[in-house]
């Protein structure tokens, strides 16, 4: 496409950004600052996760973009359509082809392996901020390790659900270190952060904050000794596929009480079910 | 021959500290020392250095010259050399510090419980039946209904978000104890009972503690020993009750006479 740069970003942005992702490779889990751009997307849509993937792109890769799993969703059909315009590289919705993998608030139910790349959009990447709306607090609680109050947040919603009824964005620590929001993607996907063998890289765009989880590397959900880490379970199957291991979204089919439990993950749902027939 | 030893331990040292904004606006040159187990008050009029010494002392802020010496069990640390790490570490592990407005000191939107547990979690305490626990036990310590340990410190009145914060920063059990005017801005006997409660556990805990007060009152019922404060500078110091009933500078007298009796 002519008068833009490869993947849409100018080369000496793509290098700043590529400086703060080595950076924050070296420290798993801090959050790197990084002079943010302005996309052609509104903040909040996942402009992060864009700068990176365009940062990070080259020509022989094959991208993948989902959006709460579904490669055929707003955002992700958008912001693939954007890459195959203005980079011109392969795009697929098979989690086991692509290279780099941007999503919006999930893991892809099928295992990742070395080499692959997975982007995430972040919108608040500073797990303390609920509790300590100071910027340079938060940096000094990090520098500090003065991690306690992530406890106050979990112990609250015991006290007042009886179980930790935080279900998304649930903070993790990061190589026995950093403690770190894993951007909004439910709890059930932590397990899958724990030594994963792909590189996780995210990127905030508002915050222009970018911050990586390094392949092979130590995940722990926060918890308590009594009230130990758990994740959703749900008592029906995938209504599609059947399968008893994803992660699955609620969908209303009528107005009348009907409902039916669905993969989030579309790639997944439609291998499994071509499996089973 | 072996003389027993009559001095108290000393646990924090003040030497020649200052902190000026302006001219007399601050404190400057001050030296005390404050004995572990005794309650040392800082008194004297709005404007003389009292919070400002607090500030220099819990390692708030950093004086313009002199040192703040703490004697901790196994070294002795002069507070403004060590790290920023270490200071933090030892307000949140072996110190407490009690704002004179409880909403400056607790967590508004979390609990009471949480609030009471934040210094536990802090700690490494990750064991929410034993958290919870320590909460009702320091509620009913500090005569909260034990029953509210859920209910938000906003639905709280003045006087007991005051104790919440008290048990909030007794939680711990720390060595030493700020406080900035507890009684401030509490009515007369909501400020009795907390006094009583106060007195009890200084009692109790064997709390070393620097208080802050205008109140000469409050002072008399709590104080071991006092300081006289006026334009950043101490001009007098000695035993409460020797101060309130002999005071020999001109301002203390001028302090002690011009309190009101009923």
């Amino acid at each position: 496409m002519n008068g833009y740069n490869f993947a849409y970003l100018d080369e000496q942005t793509k290098r700043m950004i590529r400086r703060g992702l080595l950076k924050a490779v070296a420290i798993p889990g801090y959050q790197v600052p990084f002079g943010g751009r302005e996309m052609p997307m509104p903040y909040g849509w996942g402009t992060g996760g864009m700068q990176l993937t365009a940062s990070i792109l080259g020509q022989h890769d094959v991208l993948k973009v989902i959006d709460q799993g579904a490669d055929d969703t707003t955002n992700a059909v958008s912001i693939r359509a954007f890459f195959e315009r203005v980079a011109d590289v392969e795009t697929t919705t098979r989690a086991t082809d692509a290279s780099v993998i941007q999503t919006r608030h999930r893991i892809p139910e099928t295992p990742l392996v070395q080499g692959q790349i997975m982007v995430f959009q972040v919108p608040i990447p500073e797990p303390l901020r609920f509790i300590e709306p100071s910027e340079t607090e938060t940096r000094l609680m990090h520098a500090l390790e003065e991690y306690g109050v992530m406890h106050v947040k979990l112990y609250e919603d015991i006290a007042r659900h009886g179980h930790i009824a935080t279900t998304y964005a649930y903070p993790v620590k990061v190589d026995g270190r950093y403690v770190t929001d894993p951007s909004p993607i439910p709890k059930f996907d932590n397990p899958k952060l724990h030594m994963c063998e792909a590189l996780m890289l995210f990127g905030a765009g508002r915050e222009k904050r970018l911050y990586a989880i390094p392949p092979y590397t130590r995940v722990e959900s926060l918890d308590f000794e009594d009230h130990p880490f758990e994740v959703q379970r749900w008592e029906a199957p995938c209504a599609l596929c059947g399968s008893q291991e994803s992660f699955l979204d609620e969908v209303i089919t009528d107005d009348a009480g009907g409902r039916m439990f669905v993969c989030s993950d579309t790639d997944y749902c439609r291998q499994h079910s071509e499996e089973v027939a | 021959m072996k003389h027993p030893q009559l001095e108290p331990p000393t646990l924090l040292e003040a030497r020649d500290v200052s902190r000026l904004y302006g001219p007399d606006k601050g404190c400057q040159e001050i030296d005390l020392a404050l004995y572990r187990g005794e309650v040392l008050g800082i008194v004297g009029e709005s404007g003389s250095g009292k919070s400002t010494l607090l500030r220099l002392l819990s390692g708030l802020e950093r004086p313009d010259g002199g040192q703040v010496i703490y004697h901790a069990h196994d070294a002795t640390l002069d507070l403004y050399a060590i790290g920023e790490a270490r200071r933090r570490a030892l307000l949140r592990m072996e110190w407490g510090l009690v704002h004179q407005n409880p909403r400056d000191g607790l967590r508004l939107g979390v609990s009471a419980g949480a609030n009471i547990g934040e210094r536990l979690m802090a700690l490494g305490q990750r064991h929410y039946g034993q958290l919870r626990a320590a909460g009702q036990d320091w509620m009913a310590r500090v005569e909260l209904d034990a029953e509210r340990i859920d209910d938000a410190p906003n639905t709280f009145s003045g006087g007991m978000q005051q104790r919440l914060q008290i048990a909030r920063t007794l939680v711990t059990r720390p060595q030493l104890v700020f406080m900035d005017e507890p009684t401030g801005g509490l009515d007369v006997s909501v400020q009795a009972r907390l006094l009583d409660m106060l007195r009890t556990l200084v009692r109790e805990l064997g709390l070393s503690v620097i208080l802050v007060t205008h109140d000469l009152a409050v002072a008399r019922l709590l104080a071991h020993r006092l300081v006289v404060m006026r334009r950043g500078r101490i001009v007098e110091a000695g035993l409460t009750d020797q101060i309130l009933d002999d005071p020999q500078h001109a301002y203390s007298q001028l302090l002690v006479s011009s309190v009101l009796t009923p």
